[in-house]
Formats: C-alpha cells, sequence, structure tokens
C-alpha cells in the first residue's frame, strides 16, 4: 500500500520523529489558513501518488497566505500523471544546515531489514551509492530480536558522522527501523531528513510503503492516520474490464480469477492460468506473433461461474473475436470445470464455441471428463503432449488465419 | 537416493482438518508417505484419512516418540508464523509452507528462527517437495495418479518459483525419458525459506542428481544468488534454466505486477533480460520454451560424460 | 428443467420426503438440492456447478437419485 506524502508525515509522526509544522489542505482556503498558522514564507505541494511533481508544476512557494490560497486553488486543479490531487501539503519553509537519507528496507537476500543512512541526502541515494559509497552507511536488523539504538548509531556513524549529530541522526534512525518493523513496511524512508539552525533533526519528506498482505493487521493505525481503505491506490486507473474481473472474483469465493488489460491492445482473448503458467503462455503467444488482448490468472478451482465470467469478459473487449484457453498441468483445478465455464460463456454471448475457442489446452484432473465435453462442442484441444509453445502457437495461427480470411 | 525426502521420511500436517489440506493428506498417502499425526488446535483425538489430530506439535512428538522429520503448514495466514514455530522448537527438521499471502516480516521471523535451530523452511506459498517413486509432501503433483504420469524417477533435479509449472517440467523431462530425482517448489514470494543457491549444496552432493532445471521470473536477486554459489563452490553440475515472462520487460508493462507478489520489478537490476544475460554469463543456458528443456539437459548430460 | 452440462432427478416419492430432502442439501457441496417446506426442490441455476462427486447418489435410495450428464449421455447412479 502506497501512502500520500501527508499521510507519511503522519506516520513519522506517530512513531517520534519530528517533522515541520505542517498542514493538510483539500481546499484552498484552508491552504491559506495553514499557511496563516504557519507564518512566514511555506510550499505547498499537490498530494499525488506519483513522482514527477516538481517538474509538471506541483510544487510552489508562497511568500504570504493569500499567494498560499491562490497557488493551493491551482495546484488542486492540476492533474499529475492522470492524477487528481486529494489535496495540498503546506510546509514551512525551513532554514536547513545540512540534508541527509535515512531509509529501512528489506533486502531480499539477507532475508532482513537494513537501514541506510547518509550524510548526503536530498538527491537520488542511488547516485550517492555509486559516486560516494564511504557516505551511505548500513546495517542489517535482526527479526527476532529488539531493535536496539546501538544499531542506528553503527549505521550512521559508518558514514563517517560524529559530535551531537551523529547522536541526534541515530534516534530518527531507531525509530525509522522500530516503525518498518512494527508496520510492516516494504520501505521507510525520509529523504530529506533536515538538521536546522538549532541542531534538531526534522523530517522534511517521508515515503512510506506498507506490505498489502499486512494491511489487515495495521487497520486501527490507518484509521487513526485518516486512511481510507477502499480507496483503490493503483498506480494507474483501472479498465472496465479490470474493475469488472475484480468483482466477478470477489462475488464467489471458489477459485480466484486475475484479468489485466493495461498495456495490452491484441485480439486474442486469453484464459489462461496459474502464475508461472500465465507468464508462459504469454510469453509463447507473443514470441509467435500474436497480440494478447489481455493478461489472466486462473487458479484454485474456479467455479463454472467464475471461469464463465472471466471469458465473458475477455470476450467482450473490443475487438477480440476469439480466446485460448491454456494452462500449464493442473492438479488442484479441474479440466472439467473450466470447460464447462468457458463453453458456457460462449453460448450466453450467441457464439460457437468451435469458433471461438482458438485452442483449449489443460492436462491434469479431470481431463478425461473436460476431453468428453469439449468433444460434444466440437472444440479443438489438446493434451500435455502438445507443450504449451505449440498450443499458442496453434492460438495465433487460428486467429490470423482469421484475420488474413476476412481482408 | 534424493535430496530432502527419503524412503523412512516422517512428517505432521499442521492444519491437518482444513479443505485443502484433507485433499492434500490423502494425496500423500496415497503417493506412499508416512503421515504420522496431524495438528488442529481444539480438534485432538479426530483422525484424517486414519492420520491421528493432535492439539499441538508436541503431543505429536509424544505419540511419535521423538520428532518427526518434517511438517506441512496450511493454517490461514494469520497463524503460519506461531505454527512454523511451534514446529521448529518441537525438533522438526523440514517446514513446507504452503499457505500464501503471508507478510514478509512473518516469513523472516520463521526463517531466522530456522537457521539458528538448524531447521530447513521451503516455501512459502509452495506445493511442497516430491522424490519420484519415493514420497511426496505437498500437494505438488495433485493425487497420486496423476503424480506419478508427470514424475517419474531420474537423473534431473526440478527447482521452481511456480507451483504448476513445476509439474509442467518435470512431466515434460519424464515424457522425455529423462525423469526426475527430485523436485521442489520452493515458492514465489520476495522472501522464501530455501532458495535456488541454499538448495544447490544438497543436489550437488547428491548420486542420483546429475543436472538441475530452474523455472524463474522477473523479480528478486535470486539468480545472481545461485551464479555467485556456484562460482564460490566450484560447483560443475549442469544447470538448465527456463525464464518466464519475458514480456514484462517491455515499455507498456513497466510497473505493472503480474504473477506472483516476487514478481514485482524493482528496476533494471530484476528484469528478465537483466537475469537472462547473467546466467547465460556462467554458463547456465536459458532456454525459451519448456519443450527445449530435454534436449539442452541432454545436451548438458552428454558434455559432462 | 436442466443445465448446459448436468440434469439431476429425484423420482416421484423420494422428491417428497422430508428427511432425503435435508440430507441432500447437505450433502451436495455447491447447492445443487435445497430441502424447501418438506419437498426437493432443485436450484437450476447450480445445475452447471455439479462437480460429479456423487455424494447425492450415495446418500439417496438405490435408484432414486440420477445425476445426468448432457454432453455424453453417462449418468451418475445406483
Ligand atoms: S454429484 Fe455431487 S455436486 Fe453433483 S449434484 Fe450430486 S452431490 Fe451435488
Amino acid at each position: 500500500m502506497r501512502f500520500y506524502e501527508y499521510e507519511s508525515r503522519r506516520i513519522v509522526e506517530r512513531a517520534g520523529i519530528p517533522v515541520t509544522d505542517y498542514g493538510f489542505a483539500t481546499t484552498a482556503a484552508e491552504a491559506g489558513q495553514a499557511a496563516e498558522r504557519i507564518g512566514g514564507p511555506t510550499v505547498i505541494k499537490s498530494q499525488v501518488l506519483t513522482g514527477g511533481r516538481m517538474k509538471a508544476g506541483g510544487v510552489r512557494f508562497a511568500d504570504s497566505p493569500e499567494q498560499a490560497e491562490a497557488d493551493a486553488a491551482e495546484i488542486l486543479e492540476l492533474e499529475i500523471g492522470g492524477h487528481v490531487p486529494v489535496g495540498v501539503l503546506v510546509d514551512p519553509k525551513a532554514e536547513i544546515e545540512q540534508e541527509y537519507y535515512a531509509a529501512v528496507l528489506w533486502d531480499g537476500r539477507a532475508k532482513r531489514p537494513m537501514m541506510l543512512f547518509s550524510d548526503m541526502g536530498g538527491i537520488d541515494i542511488e547516485q550517492v551509492a555509486a559516486e560516494h559509497p564511504d557516505h551511505v552507511g548500513r546495517g542489517h536488523l535482526s527479526n527476532l530480536h529488539p531493535i536496539a539504538d546501538f544499531e542506528a548509531k553503527q549505521a550512521v556513524a559508518r558514514c563517517g558522522m560524529t559530535g551531537s549529530a551523529l547522536n541526534r541522526a541515530s534516534a530518527v534512525l531507531a525509530r525509522l527501523a522500530r516503525l518498518q518493523r512494527d508496520y510492516d513496511m516494504t520501505l521507510a524512508e525520509i529523504n530529506p531528513l533536515a538538521r536546522l539552525a538549532d541542531g534538531s533533526f526534522v523530517a522534511l519528506d517521508a515515503h512510506m510503503e506498507m506490505e498489502d498482505e499486512a494491511v489487515g493487521r495495521h487497520k486501527p493505525m490507518l484509521h487513526e492516520i485518516g486512511v481510507d481503505l477502499d480507496e483503490p491506490r493503483e498506480l494507474y486507473e483501472p479498465s472496465e474490464f479490470e474493475r469488472n474481473v475484480k468483482a466477478i472474483d470477489a462475488a464467489d469465493h471458489r477459485g480466484v480469477i486475475q484479468g489485466k488489460d493495461h498495456g495490452f491492445h491484441g485480439d486474442l482473448g486469453l484464459v489462461i492460468g496459474a502464475g508461472g503458467g500465465s507468464l508462459t503462455l504469454t510469453d509463447a503467444v507473443r514470441s509467435q506473433g500474436g497480440r494478447p488482448a489481455n493478461y489472466a490468472e486462473i487458479g484454485g478451482n474456479p467455479s463454472v461461474a467464475k471461469s464463465k465470467g472471466l471469458a465473458i469478459e475477455v470476450l467482450r473487449k473490443d475487438g477480440v473475436e476469439k480466446i485460448a484457453v491454456m494452462m500449464s498441468i493442473v492438479s488442484n483445478t479441474r479440466v472439467d470445470i473450466v470447460a464447462r465455464g468457458v463453453i458456457k460463456a460462449c453460448l450466453e454471448l450467441g457464439k460457437d464455441p468451435a469458433e471461438t475457442i482458438a485452442i483449449f489446452r489443460i492436462p491434469g484432473a479431470w481431463e478425461e471428463e473436460g476431453y468428453r465435453i469439449l468433444d460434444r462442442y466440437g472444440v479443438e484441444y489438446c493434451d500435455r503432449s502438445v507443450s504449451m509453445w505449440e498450443a499458442a502457437g496453434r492460438a495465433v495461427a487460428r486467429v490470423q488465419g482469421d484475420r488474413t480470411g476476412s481482408q | 537416493m534424493s535430496v530432502l525426502l527419503h524412503e523412512d521420511f516422517t512428517f505432521i500436517v499442521q492444519g491437518i482438518t482444513g479443505r485443502e489440506a484433507v485433499n492434500l493428506t490423502r494425496e500423500c498417502l496415497d503417493f506412499g508417505s508416512a503421515i504420522v499425526g496431524g495438528v488442529t488446535p481444539g480438534r485432538k483425538g479426530r483422525e484424517v484419512h486414519g492420520v491421528p489430530v493432535f492439539d499441538t506439535v508436541e503431543q505429536v512428538v509424544e505419540h511419535h516418540g521423538s520428532a518427526p522429520d518434517g511438517a506441512v503448514v496450511t493454517v490461514p495466514p494469520a497463524f503460519t508464523k506461531d505454527a512454523v514455530l511451534e514446529a521448529i522448537e518441537n525438533g522438526i527438521g523440514l517446514i513446507v509452507v504452503v499457505t500464501e499471502r503471508i507478510p514478509r516480516a512473518d516469513v523472516a521471523q520463521m526463517v531466522e528462527l530456522a537457521n539458528e535451530r538448524g531447521a530447513r523452511i521451503i516455501g512459502p506459498n509452495c506445493l511442497g517437495v516430491i522424490v519420484p517413486g519415493v514420497a511426496k509432501m505437498g500437494g505438488i503433483g495433485g493425487p497420486a495418479r496423476d503424480a506419478a504420469k508427470a514424475y517419474a524417477p531420474g537423473p534431473v533435479g526440478v527447482m521452481s518459483r511456480s507451483g504448476g509449472m513445476t509439474t509442467e517440467i518435470s512431466s515434460t523431462l519424464t515424457a522425455a525419458g529423462l525423469g526426475v530425482s527430485t523436485a521442489v517448489s520452493i515458492g514465489g514470494d520476495a522472501i522464501i525459506g530455501s532458495t535456488y543457491a541454499e538448495l544447490m549444496p544438497l543436489f550437488d552432493a547428491d548420486e542420483q542428481t546429475e543436472a538441475i532445471v530452474i523455472y524463474t521470473e522477473p523479480g528478486g536477486r535470486m539468480e545472481a544468488e545461485l551464479v555467485d554459489w556456484r562460482e564460490r563452490a566450484g560447483s560443475e553440475l549442469p544447470i538448465v534454466a527456463f525464464m518466464a515472462g519475458r514480456f514484462m520487460d517491455d515499455e507498456e508493462m513497466q510497473g505493472m505486477s503480474f504473477g506472483h507478489a516476487g514478481t514485482i520489478v524493482e528496476g533494471k537490476e530484476d528484469s528478465a533480460t537483466e537475469k537472462i544475460a547473467r546466467l547465460e554469463a556462467a554458463g547456465i543456458p536459458v532456454v525459451e520454451r519448456i519443450d527445449e528443456i530435454p534436449a539442452a539437459v541432454k545436451q548438458k548430460l552428454g558434455a559432462a560424460a | 428443467m436442466h443445465g448446459t452440462f448436468i440434469d439431476v432427478e429425484v423420482s416421484g416419492a423420494a422428491a417428497s420426503d422430508p428427511e432425503l430432502a435435508r440430507k441432500l442439501e447437505e450433502v451436495c457441496p455447491v447447492d445443487i438440492f435445497a430441502a424447501a417446506g418438506g419437498t426437493v426442490e432443485i436450484a437450476r441455476e447450480n445445475l452447471d456447478e455439479c462437480v460429479l462427486c456423487e455424494l447425492c447418489v450415495e446418500a439417496a435410495p438405490r435408484g432414486t437419485v440420477v445425476v445426468r450428464k448432457l454432453y455424453d449421455g453417462t449418468r451418475l447412479e445406483r
């Protein structure tokens, strides 16, 4: 789960990490009031779940509450990369002595969280790591033992820091590490972390991402900071196809279906199965000149109704005349149940299954029963002796035959 | 011989009264596995296909007279970590975690404790382990009759991030007359108990295994780890790889997620193209089609002979 | 009244046996049977979900419940 900047700010604040005296506003008037309260020059920042705000004009500097209000009015109307802002963050323009970088994220290879700290903050950390490796301090954390303060101090000291800055920065990093663990963050990052003229540290910008699988156990915290759990927060706006498939999946607990069509513009509908099988089959279709209309995943032995629902949605897509129904050898999902589902989809749409299903290649559980159903409707099918690659090729050839035939 | 399982291997099923677990128990028993007990808290005294059910792992150990060799864990995500810790602390050495959608921190905790106690975890989000003709631990291959059809004993070890593709690949090897020594569905999540590199020493030391096939996907850094291990260990066991999800390198697909949680691409380092280049540079051929695997394996075996 | 692939028949007297109706409702994993007011009611919209488990055939007296596979003409019965 991704968070808006203002939500990340609240999360960091709750963890005891100092932040600026910021304000979150959903209207221009509120933004003006926040600027008034803060006093002095402010920064107005668009709240969107996408990068590139600065370039798009979503960040502005205001000298007065009036200007803050005017800037906020414009930013609230400004779409960035297709995203409409949910509000603006009003921040005091801080007097900064130095910028730092602090983060805690997963190191998949070590299977442990890793702390990162740098005294060169505000810029891209990858660039710092490449050009000034001695300015990046690192430290792994145990998953089992309590996080000790000295571990954070070591990581900060490893980037060459000392003095009171070391102690103050270490306290921030230790809190960030505990926050990452307590709230299942896949990324907990403060960039920049600023040292002000009085020597204190404040988080100027924070970026948090919570693991989707863990959202359920953090509802109280999410509620407290005002997160709307029904908001989709996708990287892009889901299409009608994607929304419909999701609704069909949610309506019935038997089995799992997923469908995506973002980035797919082809004419061959795919009703394909399981994570690995779906990836393999999509490659096989594309490598043989096929143009998939969608991506799909079927798993966990879905009901007839669910398989039918997915097939109908795929067949309803513009330009899709045929579907390929393919999976790697199944041991849980049943061949006959999927066969019933896809044939029913054709019949309900008034289409001939024999014409509409370019190929049916699902070997495995209940295959003999499935083949009897496919025989009855004259659907072309194959068993495990025909590879996934060959089956995909046959589907592509049938669609291409149609295309040349109709020209 | 084989790796992980053997003729006398005993295991338990945690969460044995669940719907999927009941099926899995039937399948494993039919395939010849020795399931010596099941655990579902509050259901002590029941039986599942003749397997006695207990409230705690401790009770099964007592009933069995010693700690069984393994445990299959198939309980809901919120209870999985606790079930795995219970198995580890009761002296169980091999734990197959079937459950999916477990938060990474829970997995990392289980793995860290397993390392401290000298236990091994396979999964989560996996179908388990199968030694053709001997035993299977988990739903891998499905019902015994189907599993026997796809998995014949042979010289090739299989490791796959996709459970379903483990069987597709093994079936292809079986049809080509090669067969499988041990197949492991390692799981598709970002953090798993046993990676390719962590299982390689077992296959490397196994007399039956003459070659390895891996199925892999974009995401993670497990291939880099495998290549590093191979160099460090000086292993000459031939490996053939199959890479799915090449289409995700396409411009239009950037930033999208497909397949397992672990296939979320986190930048160029993890792209399919990058992985293929890395593996091939290390002498591990990456085939484009599953049906090309047997020929690639035979070529490697021929070269080794 | 049948589905596209499956039809289920409960013969005359058995169809109005409240005990059997309750039993069938309980055994069928895909809710094809409902015990409505003492008689066996068949949920038509669920017929095609039949998983051919034969639990209904086993639960009923010999010859009273028949599951017909419309795609190949075969039957599950006892
Ligand atoms: S065979 Fe099974 S699924 Fe079909 S109607 Fe009978 S009980 Fe229901």
